[in-house]
């Protein structure tokens, strides 16, 4: 059961708080990591023992379906005993801060958290504050490295490479941590990384950070190897960034016609949850382009060669 | 004859194409809805056979006004004017192209109501009519409308017509979102909480009326913060109505920063006061009010010079039951784009404005400005033309007025010259009979 995994890949960090810092040989270590757990999870016999004993809170300050599950499904496999805690139901309602909630916590000695929070650097903060690992499961519009690593392992797999692929990263830019952790991913691998938006969903100086910007959506998708869409909350589509959901999805909605201007053989990512006709049509996020479930399965595997990666640092390890 | 579509020789005519800087007498042949030509001459050249020729006796013949700023009761207020009313007094006017405001009922918020007034306008008007579409979702100021959608549907522009927008946020994201459609922002620049219960401008006079008054700056602050935004987001931007000096300041300071701004007065503003409405003639009630002498010669020097773009007629039907109240409770609003032309020429007349920079900020530059076609007598251009006698003197009779409303401030006035045939898309859609 408690096999050695064969890549002997050391990563000598106590925390993962995001891709930005993080070398080309750590990301691609981590992602041949992921390679073993993928093939693991399709086996019968899917656990393995490398965090056996250890204490895994999953700290979620904003809700979350399947970055939860996924990070919980992947503690469990390793061994892990894994609790889940929603805040925003709880403490924090009742007026504690957030730090208090690190403190409280830690005194309870978990190895890891992950922690999801609704502000940009409420992960690094609490991280500071407590003696285990943790993993930033997505703060505010910073970054969200797992689902960055995980979209990193899924066009690998496909596409047998990141370098020298162009990747055009379409909608809403400006309130994405999935995107921010993408570009520099994405980048540090030698992709060429476009993004797509209508202005008002752009960063002011996002060209900065190493993409093309394009708001033109045709123009924007001409030649690329990968379509990766972004989620466009609902509460901005009624006029406050975009002016509703139907001129959104006839200007940036993935179709079949706007997928057309990308090589032929490209793919299309989304990290979900999808909103269908808004964002990406149905047709395209089921159809034969689509690495959408692929995406959801290499997420467990990725989140595994993390816990087991940082596990690795672990004391008394 | 009204529907006659042969060609049309203009001869010995004054022959003004501010498109092209020229002003010569010579003549005009239009055939198949363009302009062919116009030279000195073409009588001998040969026009083809059936050619309609019309002696013009040294009168002007020009580009048709394009007239960027007229309210329209349709669809919704039908009884104030119709599409087909207001395109009647349009080409009374000599404007063959009028871009009509979205405060309709419903509001033209919404690509299906861009194609109803196409619609409805290619069946019942007599001259080109274009909608702007909504800026913000109702006018309310709050949630920008379906910018790409309504420009593919037709829009020219967008603008909340006669509201301000107050929430900068919003017009924030409203000029960025816009400039990726390339399309242009027209603006009402006045401040609503400064406008606060005022009726007219602030000053003596209002003081001596016992009126409340609106500050210039209600303006200017307004004019101010959106050139802010402009130099924040670089989107096109049109000042829909500037009234004062103040607010010129502010739009030089703008444009010699090469910012894409640019702004319309209204006829009223150039030509009017705020002494006209001497014993509260609500007639002379419009909004943004009217100013003071120095800001009405300001605003003329301001449009000899270049700086102001556009003269609109800020066209706003209202019936007796919305005038024929007392000052306060009078709804604001004047007719104004049948008389346009002539009320302009009252400042030709007194050696204020040269003849064509006048009918460059009728006709060429708001063209320019939305995209218009028109605007031109260059060959190939549509057949929107105007012939007009600049020297006849004239009393304004508000009954022969075709706009279904009479709330003309230029009720009686003495006028000087007047449009005496109006070509759109080659067809003569108004003769004027000299009674």
């Amino acid at each position: 059961m408690n096999i050695a995994p064969k890549t002997a890949f050391v990563f000598s960090r106590r925390h993962l708080l995001g891709i930005e810092g993080l070398s080309e040989e750590e990301i691609t270590g981590l992602l041949d990591l992921a390679e073993e757990f993928v093939e693991l999870n399709r086996q019968i016999e899917k656990k393995r023992a490398s965090l056996r004993g250890r204490t895994q809170i999953n700290l979620f300050f904003e809700s979350s379906t399947r970055t939860q599950s996924s990070f919980e499904l992947a503690g469990k496999r390793l061994g892990a005993d894994v609790m889940n805690m929603s805040v925003s139901s709880s403490a924090m309602r009742k007026g504690e801060t957030l730090i208090d909630t690190a403190v409280t916590l830690n005194a309870m000695h978990p190895d890891i958290l992950v922690v999801r929070h609704q502000s940009s650097g409420a992960v690094e903060l609490l991280a500071r504050k407590v003696d285990g690992s943790v993993i930033n499961a997505g703060d505010g519009a910073h970054e969200h490295p797992t689902q960055a690593l995980l979209d990193a392992l899924t066009i690998r797999r496909n596409k047998g490479r990141i370098e020298g692929l162009t990747v055009a990263i379409c909608g809403d830019i400006l309130h994405s941590r999935v995107a921010r952790s993408n570009i520099i991913l994405l980048n540090t691998l030698g992709a060429r990384v476009r993004v797509v938006a209508p202005s008002t969903l752009l960063p002011p100086s996002v060209e900065r950070m190493g993409v093309e910007v394009f708001r033109d959506m045709r123009e924007g998708l001409a030649d690329a190897d990968i379509v990766m869409m972004l989620r466009l909350q609902r509460e901005r589509m009624n006029g406050s960034f975009v002016p509703s959901s139907q001129e959104y999805f006839h200007y940036y909605g993935l179709d079949a016609k706007k997928l057309a201007y990308a090589r032929p053989d490209a793919l299309v990512m989304h990290p979900g949850p999808m909103n269908r006709g808004v964002e990406i049509d149905s047709a395209i996020a089921d159809g034969a382009q689509s690495l959408i479930r692929e995406q959801v399965e290499m997420g467990v595997a990725v989140r595994m060669a993390v816990l087991e990666a940082l596990s690795r640092n672990l004391p008394n390890a | 004859m009204l529907s006659d579509r042969r060609p049309i020789l203009l001869t010995n005519a004054r022959i003004v194409d501010p498109s092209r800087d020229l002003d010569f007498p010579g003549d005009l042949l239009i055939a198949d809805g363009v302009v062919r030509d116009a030279k000195q001459g073409i009588r001998a050249s040969g026009v083809p056979e059936g050619t309609e020729v019309v002696d013009c006796k040294g009168r002007l013949v020009a580009p048709g006004l394009i007239d960027i700023r007229a309210f329209i009761g349709e669809p919704g207020a039908e009884y104030r004017e119709t599409l087909a009313t207001a395109s009647q007094a349009a080409a009374a006017g000599g404007v063959t192209t009028v871009v009509c405001q979205p405060d309709t009922n419903p509001v033209i918020d919404d690509p299906a109501i861009v194609d109803f007034v196409l619609r409805r306008a290619r069946d019942t008007a007599i001259v080109h009519v274009h909608p702007m579409g909504a800026l913000t979702k109702g006018l309310a100021g709050q949630e920008m409308a379906e910018i790409g959608l309504l420009k593919a549907a037709g829009a020219v522009a967008f603008t909340d017509g006669a509201r301000s927008v107050t929430n900068a946020q919003v017009m924030r994201r409203v000029l960025t979102y816009a400039n990726d459609f390339d399309a242009v922002i027209v603006h009402q620049t006045e401040d609503p909480d400064l406008v606060g219960d005022g009726v007219m401008n602030e000053g003596e006079f209002a003081a001596r009326l016992g009126l409340h008054g609106i500050p210039t700056a209600a303006e200017t602050v307004m004019l101010e913060r959106d050139v802010r935004l402009v130099a924040l987001t670089g989107a096109r931007y049109h000042a829909a109505s500037i009234t004062c000096g103040e607010s010129l300041e502010v739009l030089r300071r703008a444009k010699d920063r090469g910012l894409p701004v640019s702004a319309s007065a209204s006829i009223n503003h150039l030509t009017l006061n705020e002494v006209d409405i001497a014993s509260y003639r609500t007639f002379f009630k419009v909004a943004p009010p009217l100013r003071a002498e120095e800001d009405r010669i300001a605003l003329v020097r301001a449009l000899a010079d270049g700086l102001l773009d556009v003269v609109m007629s800020d066209h706003n039907p209202q019936d007796v039951e919305t005038k024929r109240l007392p000052f306060a409770e009078a709804a604001p609003g004047a007719i104004g784009i049948e008389t346009m032309f002539a009320a302009g020429l009252r400042l030709v007349h007194a050696g204020d404005l040269r003849l064509p920079t006048l009918l460059r900020a009728v006709s060429t530059r708001p063209a320019e400005l939305l995209g218009l076609p028109g605007g031109s007598l260059k060959p190939g251009s549509p057949a929107d033309v105007i012939v007009a006698d600049l020297e006849s003197p004239w009393v304004l009779d508000p009954d022969t007025l075709k706009s279904k409303c009479k709330n003309t401030p230029f009720d009686e006035a003495q006028l000087q010259g007047r449009v005496t045939r109006t070509i759109v898309a080659g067809r003569t859609v108004y003769e004027y009979v000299s009674g």
